[in-house]
């Protein structure tokens, strides 16, 4: 559940008009979450134009695919959500590929930021709680969901730059998200 | 590398994160399909991690990004879902609108540019400068008014062009996606096409423009369609050419 579940139902609502094929649906729903989209996507690679073109890839999905959104599997707002960060994670691995072809790696490096839970920004509650249940986790489980979540590394390069198993990665990242997810629904 | 020794559920956090490179991605897309158990786990961690993804400080997009999409999105095909009647009238031409238009505009007759005349070269800069203000507060306004519809149709050249209309504003913004240089000293003049037939000059969109968007000159309203021509340069008072598109403003 999001916290805010007004929102949530018309998003909902206005998620299967844009499945048949309604504009002004989709102008609604754009209205609603581009800021959102275009938050988490910039936050992700840090860079403006690209922040824009990734969101409007993302809004374009929505358009293209909301038929096979599922109310089943969860909520509109986290579907479109999820495309987001799916799109800027490839964005950003591209990104990363193609500088370290370039031997400029500074930029994306992994070691940037990496267990930053303080965000310099204006907060709201859901950031207060969400950064209050990141900042509960051990740091030896917080670290590779930062990693994979803002920079985009996959558990295999967080096991490499954290030379832990790639194993244990794996299992100290479910562990702390079902934390995560503990904590959340605990505060709601 | 992963052994096959490992419980498979230990992947769903690094799926969930989009952490798992793609062969291991669609190996646990595979399990998944298979277990009821891991497809409820995985669900509620996507959420979570939504939640997480929606708790991140909202960047507002720009007035030209959110058209920019609007446009992309009326020439964009739905995957799997047949387009609605409705939907697909508001899109296409329409055959005898576009042929009572374009009748009206080949019929039109000759450019008459007395109006340009009286300008003087002061006055034309002082509005070109107070132009990039006004005209992107303008855009800004129709976009964000409640009862803006898009209306889209595609030029002879194949390229996409749409009309954003806010009836309750009175103003109308054009948008084309990379309208084709001009030799020569012409521009691009839009039209209002009434029902009757009558055209009414709604602006210029000038050869160097960069910018997708052009606020029209005057109302919309009591106009069924835009049409577009090319023109010489400071515009026409009727069209002198055939029009390289019209777009229909009705639904």
């Amino acid at each position: 559940m999001l916290h805010s579940s007004e929102s949530n139902v018309r998003v909902e609502e206005l998620l299967a008009r844009v499945a048949g094929g309604d504009q002004d649906a989709f102008t609604g729903i754009y209205d609603a979450l581009s800021g959102a989209v275009m938050g988490l996507v910039h936050r992700i690679l840090r860079d403006a134009a690209q922040a824009e073109e990734v969101t409007q890839d993302v809004m374009i999905e929505v358009w293209r695919t909301a038929g096979r959104y599922d109310p089943e599997r969860g909520t509109a707002k986290a579907w479109i959500l999820t495309l987001a960060h799916r799109r800027a994670v490839d964005r950003v691995r591209t990104a990363r590929a193609s500088a370290e072809r370039e031997q400029r790696t500074g930029i994306l490096a992994p070691e940037r930021a990496f267990d930053e839970v303080a965000e310099k920004v204006q907060d709201h509650d859901e950031q207060r709680r969400l950064r209050r249940c990141l900042a509960k986790l051990e740091r030896h489980r917080r670290v590779p969901l930062m990693l994979a979540f803002y920079q985009g590394l996959t558990y295999i390069e967080v096991a490499a730059a954290l030379s832990v198993p790639e194993g244990t990665v794996k299992s100290r990242m479910r562990a702390g998200l079902r934390e995560l997810h503990a904590c959340l629904e605990g505060q709601a | 590398m992963t052994t096959s020794k490992e419980d498979p559920h230990l992947a769903v956090g690094a799926y969930v994160l989009h952490a798992l490179p793609p062969a291991d991605e669609a190996a646990f897309e595979n399990h998944l399909a298979g277990c009821e158990q891991c497809r409820r786990e995985a669900g509620a961690l996507l959420e979570t991690a939504a939640r997480w993804g929606g708790s991140t400080q909202t960047v507002a997009v720009t007035s030209q990004a959110r058209a920019r999409t609007l446009l992309a999105v009326a020439g964009t095909r739905q995957n799997g879902t047949p387009q609605r009647p409705r939907a697909r009238g508001r899109r296409t031409v329409r055959p005898a609108l576009a042929a009572s238009v374009a009748a009206a505009v080949a019929f039109g007759g000759v450019a008459a540019w007395q109006h340009h005349e009286s300008d003087d070269a002061r006055a034309r800069a002082a509005r070109a400068e107070q132009r990039a203000d006004t005209e992107s507060s303008a855009i800004a306004g129709v976009l964000t008014a409640p009862d803006a519809t898009v209306h889209t149709g595609e030029l002879t050249d194949g390229t996409t062009a749409a009309v954003l209309v806010s009836r309750s504003q009175a103003r109308a913004v054009f948008a084309a996606r990379r309208l084709p240089a001009l030799t020569g000293d012409r521009v691009y003049e839009l039209w209002y096409a009434a029902r009757s037939g009558n055209l009414r000059p709604a602006g210029l969109v000038p050869n160097a423009s960069r910018s997708d968007f052009r606020v029209l000159k005057g109302s919309p309203v009591g106009s069924v369609a835009v049409g577009i021509t090319i023109e010489p340069a400071g515009g026409s008072e009727q069209p002198t050419t055939q029009p390289l598109g019209v777009i229909p403003l009705t639904v």
